[in-house]
């Protein structure tokens, strides 16, 4: 990547204090995505996918600790005073959220909640900003969208409110957006509907996306670069076809194998990954996948692999065993 | 897309139909006597009655007549002249009290559930305090103090009405601010006034309003109690509770005295209840459905 990233995560950790001790959400996780592009983050439940994506809009809950540097256009996000990052979100930050049942005010209309943004972050007047929440439903394919301003929420089906939830992420031409697994709510049908949406407006408006997803398969034709997570930490990172070709972190293996294949006969077992993620509130001596890995062995348990580079630079994973590098040149 | 369309027109078209239906007699009359009791009680210094206040030792406790409706009372005062003005009194403090609960208990739940740490604890402590002070010692208090008179006896009622308030509203505001709406604004760049204002209030102010018109009914009830025993409105005003408590001395003599007020109080309850469970019920309904 030789454009300067427009955001870049530095060392970012993520604990929240819980009952049972400190919750290490998201551990020291490194990432950076350029204007225009798509970054793919994927993991489990409970991974800190989630969590990492609150930590860049700095939207975590009041009692989580975060530190290391979160970058944003030349600007570190962490030490931005609130009046400042209140005017960066919405104008330069959105998100769109995995439940539309929530994602959305129910006691207001869809023209309200939509011109109401764009009233406050764009200064229109009231029938400008009218016209243009019209023209924003119907750019997210939403038929009639004059009539659909005048709706609540719950007047309109699940795919139609991930519509207007992304009407309303991107209402304020924001440069990043952070898309908390948007079509987890969603059937399949409409999953591939919003998922091209996002791609053709992230195309139009040259914007850079955070797509997180527990689906390889989402990932797969859409984000330029993929990091997997397990257990707070990237453990594999590629560009998603020398990820796709070339995975080295058994783990990132495991869950494209988790993956129903169409062609497979009826009744073949799904090679589901056994055990249960770490308990994040007892931090592990080894690596936090060694319980549950096939290639587990001595060094595994004992000390944490870093994140090391492999065939190129691009392609960084953190594992003492990668498969398929036998042959390959190891780092 | 069409398809889509005509659904949510019919679901328009057959809602109303279906919501009228199932409200029923019971409701409309409740509404009914509501807007009849309120209305009379406005118009009693318009209305031809006798003064409530006059006295005609003549005819005490007088059956009803032509020029006296529903009779005298003990001290030969018009009983329908005194049970309007008495509506005055008990719809005044029942319908204010409540309000002051409402602005004061419903904005501090409000803003205990959004903010939550040291403000929540301190507010949520106060009002277990309020709560645990026993209301007729703090009643006695006030009006021994102050003296007794409609401002304070619905000042009273309504303070003491507002720990109930708070908790709803916090209880409501604490569900809905985990929503992911909430996370939305913010990650919008809403202020967080903004997010009180316009993306909270709104979803908190149906169960408080239904919470308001049971509260009306308590209100009106708790009035009477405390007019019974002499610490309402001071005489010669009456309100429902006192006439109540006058007509206890006759109860053996003129019965009516005492059931009359009881009758009206007991009806203005019922309808302000049931308005609000209808409306409760109403408003449940769409939180099931978002």
């Amino acid at each position: 990547m030789t454009e300067p990233a427009l955001l870049s995560v530095e060392a970012v950790a993520v604990d929240l204090p819980t009952p049972r001790g400190n919750l290490r959400a998201v551990d020291r996780v490194d990432l950076s995505i350029g204007a225009g592009r798509t970054l793919g983050i994927v993991g489990e439940s409970g991974c800190g996918k989630t969590m990492l994506s609150r930590a860049i809009l700095q939207l975590l809950p009041k009692k989580a600790k975060l530190s290391g540097r979160v970058m944003f256009d030349g600007q570190d996000l962490v030490r931005l005073d609130p009046e400042a990052l209140r005017k960066l979100r919405g104008r330069s930050l959105a998100v769109v959220f995995q439940d539309p049942m929530t994602s959305l005010n129910p006691v207001l209309t869809i023209g309200t909640q939509l011109i109401e943004t764009l009233q406050e972050h764009l200064e229109l007047d009231g029938p400008a900003a009218r016209i243009r929440s019209a023209e924003l439903l119907a750019a997210v394919g939403i038929p009639a969208p004059e009539q659909r301003l005048a709706q609540y929420p719950h007047q309109l089906s699940g795919g139609m409110r991930q519509r207007v939830a992304i009407a309303v992420a991107l209402s304020c031409e924001p440069k990043l957006l952070i898309a908390d697994e948007p079509t987890t709510a969603l059937d399949v049908t409409i999953q591939a509907q919003i998922l091209d949406l996002l791609a053709r407006e992230q195309r139009r408006r040259h914007m850079a996306m955070i797509l997180i997803t527990h689906d390889l398969g989402v990932v797969a034709g859409r984000a330029d670069e993929v990091a997997v997570m397990y257990a707070g930490r990237v453990v594999e990172q590629a560009p998603t076809s020398a990820l796709f070709k070339n995975m080295h972190m058994p783990y990132t293996e495991a869950l494209l194998a988790a993956i129903p294949k169409i062609d497979a006969a009826p009744h073949t077992p799904l090679p589901a990954i056994s055990g249960r993620p770490p308990d994040p509130t007892r931090p592990m001596e080894g690596c936090s996948f060694s319980p549950r890995c096939r290639h587990a062995a001595g060094q595994c348990y004992r000390e944490k692999p870093a994140l090391v580079a492999a065939e190129t630079l691009d392609h960084r994973f953190a594992c003492f065993h990668p498969i398929q590098l036998a042959a390959g040149a190891c780092a | 897309m069409a398809t889509l369309d005509l659904g949510i027109d019919e679901v328009a078209a057959v809602a109303p139909v279906a919501r009228s239906r199932r409200l029923g007699l019971l409701f409309w009359g409740a509404v009914g006597w509501t807007i009849f009791i309120l209305s009379a009680a406005a118009l009693a210094n318009v209305l031809p009655l006798p003064s409530p206040t006059d006295m005609d030792m003549l005819a005490r406790r007088a059956p009803p007549s032509r020029l006296h409706w529903l009779g005298t009372d003990g001290l030969g005062r018009d009983e329908l002249s005194r049970l309007l003005y008495g509506a005055r009194v008990s719809l005044t403090v029942g319908l204010c009290a409540p309000v002051i609960g409402i602005a004061i208990g419903g904005a501090l739940g409000l803003l205990a559930g959004y903010f939550r740490g040291r403000f929540e604890q301190l507010v949520v402590g106060s009002m277990d305090v309020l709560l645990a002070f026993p209301p007729l010692i703090f009643a006695l208090a006030v009006t021994a103090y102050l003296g007794q008179s409609l401002l304070n006896l619905t000042c009273i009622l309504g303070v003491l009405g507002i720990p109930a308030f708070m908790r709803v509203a916090r209880a409501a505001t604490l569900t809905l601010a985990r929503r992911e709406f909430v996370i939305a604004a913010q990650a919008l760049g809403a202020t967080h006034a903004r997010i009180l204002l316009r993306e909270l209030l709104p979803n908190v102010f149906l169960p408080l309003l239904a919470f308001f018109l049971l509260g009306v009914a308590v209100i009106i009830v708790a009035e009477g109690a405390l007019s019974f025993l002499g610490l309402g409105v001071p005489p010669p005003a009456s309100s429902w509770g006192s006439m109540i408590g006058e007509g206890r001395e006759s109860l053996e003599i003129a019965p009516r005295l005492a059931f009359i007020p009881a009758i009206a109080m007991f009806l203005t309850v019922l309808s302000f209840n049931l308005i609000g469970d209808t409306l409760r019920a109403l408003t449940d309904p769409r939180q099931g459905m978002l």
